[in-house]
């Protein structure tokens, strides 16, 4: 078997940037000295004049992309997650949430794989704060492939939008003809057992899981969520129903992201158990990502044992 | 300037000033003291200087104005109401369930608010934005903002100071409402920005220092600020509480209403003032 094609989903968001600004002139990047690493340095590079670098001043540069949307603009802001989603968290509640502009925010070293900088730098309480302002729609993309689909769907979207990227290079799971609809979860296998739900990094850990299960007789659904917010409430409920146990699996805390996401709306519409596996209420620390993704037990073994814990909690 | 221009912006601006005591008394709440302090520059900027059309605020190429200092939100509705964007019935609306005149500015549902402001420090960086996005886009119009002494405390002002500065947005002039007071005291004694035109000047903007109660030095700085070519900071000395005798240079006027009878007051003050004038 051929080695699997790994690239970071920053990498797609960059290429996105890229892609999109070959077809259209009407929106603008703003970034915050992280150019470089974010990869809205290859649009920089192939768009100088549409790209603005705000310097080492997140909030202000909420407020700048802000007040490009207000005049009917495009605007794409880049940051890492801990510094859009956690420095500037008031700008982008107040200047963007509020009036509900145009504004995506494309978020990158999201989750503890950003790895050798360490815990001041591994966000992974993004998802929790921004799923609590009104209206912003949350996109947390798998692969390359999704990464892409998803900055050129976002662009469309009425309203802020936050995005999702990882540092590490992951596996690309998707080919050109995968379907990407802002909202609608996707299920890449069906069962009956249990159901993963994934997101980012972890969707590729849920597909391992799938065949780690399949050898030991437990047939599991896995849903990768892409949009967290809004929820598709539909694909949980008829997963509830169809499978009666759920594991929530994401790179983020389990205090507010994903697996929340999914008990609110479960325990309200249909309870069953649900099992959440992400980084328990902990900060990262420095090492290597694939070690560290190893050390807080964001695997496809860890997803196994949720998954028969979550099918033992059945009735 | 004409002396009839002179004597009709006053009249206007003691009609705001009614404005802004109507609505906070009404309200029983809010913050009239940096109301009546901006009343002449947010008069002048809508009654004269800025290309905007009341009956089609969302004109593409109107002139924007973000009130940085949103809580000075009664100031900029009675002057958008007596502009006719809507009207000034609504302004004893203020602050209650139902109307669309929130307690700071809400772009989404108040005609003629070009930003949703409130928190300190943002409107500024919205208003840069602005700036840039009319200059990268080819198109002409102005932005102004209207900060606050105390607001400028805040270190997002400065970022987007520097960012102004440095990317030389000449279509960008902000007001500072240097009234001395905020609202644990007078600036001195809570955590003073003096000197404000140094530091503008040092973030690479032209500055300008006027008596901003009169008209004629307000419409002489901005006639001033479009022959530069870089941002322009108009620092603006006023008097907090202006118009109201016991709310004038008086700290505790900052967020608090009038009573019944303080309003009364007021109102027979500013109504008297405006009865000399006409």
């Amino acid at each position: 078997m051929s080695e699997v094609k790994k690239v970071a989903t920053r990498v797609g968001f960059g290429n996105a940037l890229v892609k999109l600004g070959e077809k259209r002139d009407d929106f603008l990047v703003l970034d915050a000295d992280l150019a470089a690493a974010t990869q809205t340095g290859m649009f920089k590079k192939a768009f100088p004049e549409r790209f603005y670098d705000c310097g080492i001043a997140e909030s202000n540069m909420m407020g700048i992309a802000a007040g490009i949307a207000a005049t009917g603009k495009k605007v794409i802001c880049s940051s890492f997650a801990m510094f859009a989603a956690g420095r500037a968290f008031e700008q982008v509640r107040n200047s963007i949430g509020y009036p509900h502009l145009n504004v995506i925010i494309g978020a990158t070293h999201a989750g503890i794989s950003v790895g050798e900088d360490g815990a001041t730098h591994q966000c992974c309480e993004d998802i929790a704060l921004m799923r609590t302002i009104p209206g912003m729609t949350i996109i947390n993309p798998a692969d390359e492939t999704e990464a892409m689909k998803a900055v050129e769907a976002a662009l469309e979207i009425d309203g802020p939008v936050y995005m999702r990227f990882g540092r590490l290079a992951v596996p690309v799971i998707f080919g050109d003809d995968y379907k990407f609809e802002v909202g609608k979860g996707v299920e890449l296998k069906d069962g009956s057992d249990v159901t993963i739900i994934a997101t980012g990094l972890m969707v590729n850990e849920a597909l391992e899981a799938y065949e780690l299960l399949k050898e030991e007789g437990i047939n599991a659904r896995i849903i990768n969520m892409h949009t967290i917010k809004p929820l598709d409430k539909d694909i949980v409920i008829k997963a509830a129903k169809e499978t009666g146990a759920i594991v929530t699996a994401e790179e983020h805390s389990v205090i507010g992201g994903l697996g929340s996401a999914v008990s609110e709306v479960l325990c309200e519409e249909y309870p069953v158990p649900v099992v959440k596996l992400g980084v328990y209420d902990v900060f990262g620390h420095s090492g290597p990502a694939p070690k560290l993704l190893d050390e807080f037990g964001l695997r496809a073994v860890n997803i196994v044992e949720k998954a028969k814990k979550a099918i033992a909690m059945k009735k | 300037m004409d002396a009839a221009l002179k004597e009709q912006l006053e009249i206007t601006a003691c009609k705001v000033r009614m404005g802004i005591i109507e609505g906070v008394h009404s309200a029983k709440s809010g913050h009239p003291g940096g109301s009546l302090s901006v009343a002449e520059i947010l008069t002048y900027l809508y009654f004269v200087h800025m290309n905007i059309d009341p009956k089609n605020p969302k004109m593409e190429n109107r002139d924007r104005l973000v009130l940085s200092k949103g809580h000075a939100a009664p100031a900029l509705y009675s002057v958008l109401a007596n502009r006719g964007y809507f009207d000034t019935s609504l302004l004893t609306t203020l602050r209650q369930i139902g109307s669309i005149l929130q307690g700071h500015p809400d772009m989404k549902h108040i005609p003629g608010v070009d930003m949703s402001t409130g928190s300190l420090g943002q409107g500024i960086s919205a208003a840069v934005g602005m700036a840039l996005s009319a200059k990268h886009f080819g198109q002409n119009y102005k932005v102004y903002a209207v900060l606050g002494d105390g607001e400028i405390e805040e270190g997002q002002v400065w970022e987007a100071a520097m960012f102004a500065g440095n990317k030389g947005l000449s279509n960008l002039t902000a007001f500072v409402d240097y009234n001395n007071l905020q609202i644990d005291g007078t600036i001195e004694e809570v955590n003073s920005a003096c000197p404000i035109d140094k530091k503008f000047e040092a973030f690479n903007w032209h500055t300008i220092v006027i008596d901003g109660n009169d008209f004629e030095q307000i419409e002489k700085a901005l006639k001033e600020a479009e022959t530069v070519d870089k941002p322009v900071a108009i620092i603006a000395k006023t008097v907090k509480g202006k118009g109201v005798s016991y709310m004038e240079n008086a700290v505790n006027w900052h967020g608090a209403a009038p009573n019944d009878e303080l309003y009364e007051q007021a109102m027979s003050e500013l109504k008297a003032a405006l009865a000399k004038m006409q």
